[in-house]
């Protein structure tokens, strides 16, 4: 795997080897892809610029970068809801935008229909895509327990807290089988404690599921911890200044946050967040 | 972090005393409201009496009992009720399936709320209720007229509603719906239109109270029957008494549509928590 510091100017990053990935066909694969935004009065925002990216099967990747710099919207590129975008995305073997039915996506808010249960919202995805009734109800019980929510299947939105709920919409996510998983800073409304405990739970998921992850985060730390891979970004418009490999043996444990090899890699983050933002 | 089946029951029996709760809450207001309600008839039957204020002024609270119970037994009020209480009802409902619809239209179709909307802004100014003797002139003094004359009023408060909440869609559930690659009737089924139910049913809260209102007018403007009918008539009698024995038959079946619609609104969007 290739890191690169595209930066003009700045020192090019050292290549971490990750020897255990075997070298597969990526699932997403983007190649120079650019977005422009219309704004409402007339203007443009110029919110990526030549992003290339290779995400491969079961690899855990997360992006991080200043706010405003584009993440999201690279995040609803490769989940088909942008509309007009520049450059090549291959998802799965399919060119071309548009919505998968091989992603499923975390956003922010867990946006969970509150007229249904949880049962019924982590359904939707089967429903909507008209999938085998038998065998979905199955995946979402067996989903609905992984996500530690078993007996919560006839709740509401309403009686649950806000981390149950990002878990409901994990499952919900999860329950068409995609390979291919997005997350938009998932745990972003939570406490750092819960937000903790999800980080571990979601690591256990993806552990049990192998699922391709790719997760925006604004948590260095949470980065470093769930992470295969960790992208850089640089403020807008949105380019990749670094992919560093995280070189940390799985399962990973919260222990590990104090480990000095962990603390190297959060540095080595935050500098190179640094660097873009001047 | 599991729970058992027990407190799943649980938690569902508890949803459920939720909404008895509410009943019971309810039930005691009204009986200190009904206490209120027998204490000023009191002081209103000692005042009457003591000025000696004739009854085509101020009839005592027992003289429109007694009015009440004659209306009720020789069966004038009950005919009389059931004619308001349909035009009412079968008006009202007309509104709310209408006014729903044309609501989604207006909501989904961008060309259609081109076209419509400037018509609607300008409507709702206008007090509806002016068009009852036109629609008398029309569709005749029958009930027919009135059903009309209710719908028509209550209609707007519906179809506002239905479009503004079919609009306030957050973007998020959309997107949601639209990464799955739902069809706009998908979507529109199940997202868009459970999520305008409580901007409709706010709508429907207000043209319940708008559709008494029009059923009553329109009998007032021109009718062969209902309670409308029977206050005009007790007017050119003097019959004060009877005048305000309808008005109570009024009052109940105001309450009793609005209990109605509230019970409806707590079994549908019990889901809702700025209701809660
Ligand atoms: N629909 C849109 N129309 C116009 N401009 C947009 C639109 N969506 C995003 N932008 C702009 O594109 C840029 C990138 O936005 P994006 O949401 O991708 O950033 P982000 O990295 O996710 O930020 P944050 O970390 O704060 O969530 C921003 O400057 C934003 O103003
Ligand atoms: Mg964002």
């Amino acid at each position: 795997m290739i890191i690169m510091a595209a930066m003009a100017g700045a020192t090019p990053f050292i290549v971490n080897t990750h020897a255990q990935k075997p070298v597969s066909a990526p699932v997403v694969t983007l190649n120079d892809v650019t977005k422009v935004y219309e704004t409402a009065s007339g203007g443009t925002v110029h919110a990526l610029s030549k992003i290339n990216l290779a995400i491969h099967g079961a690899e855990f990747v997360s992006v991080i970068g200043a706010s405003g710099c584009g993440k999201t919207t690279l995040l609803r590129i490769i989940g088909g809801l942008e509309d007009g975008f520049g450059g090549e995305l291959v998802l799965s073997g399919r060119k071309g935008g548009g919505p998968s039915r091989d992603v499923g996506i975390v956003f922010q808010d867990a946006n969970l229909l509150p007229w249904r249960s949880i049962l019924q919202n982590v359904l939707l995805p089967a429903q909507v895509l008209r999938l085998d009734k038998q065998a979905s109800l199955a995946r979402a019980h067996e989903l609905i327990e992984l996500v530690g929510l078993k007996g919560f299947e006839d709740k509401y939105p309403f009686e649950l807290s806000g981390g149950m709920r990002q878990r409901v919409s994990i499952a919900r996510a999860l329950v068409h089988n995609p390979s291919v998983l997005l997350m938009d800073e998932p745990f972003g409304a939570l406490d750092a404690l819960t937000r903790e405990t999800m980080n571990a739970e979601v690591l256990k998921i993806w552990d049990a599921t192998k699922k391709t992850v790719f997760m925006i985060t604004h948590s260095i730390t949470e980065a470093v911890f769930m992470s295969d891979r960790v992208i850089v970004m640089s403020p807008r418009p949105g380019r990749v200044i670094a992919e560093v490999d995280i070189a940390l043996p799985r399962p990973r444990h919260i222990s590990m946050l104090s480990e000095e090899k962990f603390g190297a890699y959060t540095g080595k983050l935050r500098r190179l967040l640094d660097v873009g933002t001047d | 972090m599991s729970l058992d089946a027990t407190a799943a029951a649980e938690i569902l029996a508890s949803r459920k005393r939720e909404r008895l709760r509410w009943l019971s809450v309810s039930s005691v207001d009204s009986l200190i409201s009904l206490g209120g309600f027998v204490m000023l008839a009191l002081v209103w039957e000692v005042a009457v009496d003591l000025f000696k204020v004739p009854d085509f002024i101020l009839p005592a609270p027992s003289a429109i009992a007694v009015s009440l119970y004659n209306g009720f037994a020789s069966g004038l009020f009950v005919y009389n009720f059931f004619v308001t209480a349909f035009q009412t009802i079968a008006g009202f409902l007309l509104a709310a399936v209408i006014g729903t619809a044309i609501g989604a239209v207006v909501a989904q179709f961008r060309i259609v709320e081109r076209i419509v909307y400037p018509w609607l802004v300008a409507l709702q100014t206008l007090p509806k209720i002016a068009i009852a003797p036109l629609i008398i002139i029309w569709a005749g003094y029958g009930i027919g007229s009135k059903v009309i004359i209710v719908a028509l009023v209550a209609i707007f408060p519906v179809l506002v509603n239905t479009i503004m909440g079919l609009k306030s869609c957050d973007q998020g559930k959309l997107d949601l719906m639209r990464s799955l690659g739902a069809g706009r009737w998908e979507t529109f089924r199940t997202v868009r239109l459970p999520n305008a139910l409580p901007f409709i049913f706010a709508g429907l809260n207000v043209a319940i109270v708008l559709a008494i209102l029009g059923s009553i007018v329109g009998e007032f403007v021109g009718s062969k029957a209902g309670l409308g009918n029977l206050i005009l008539e007790a007017n050119f009698q003097f019959d004060v008494a009877r005048i305000f024995a309808v008005l109570v038959v009024l009052g109940v079946f105001g309450v009793v549509l609005s209990l109605i619609m509230r019970m409806a609104q707590s079994h549908f969007l019990f889901w809702n928590k700025s209701l809660s």
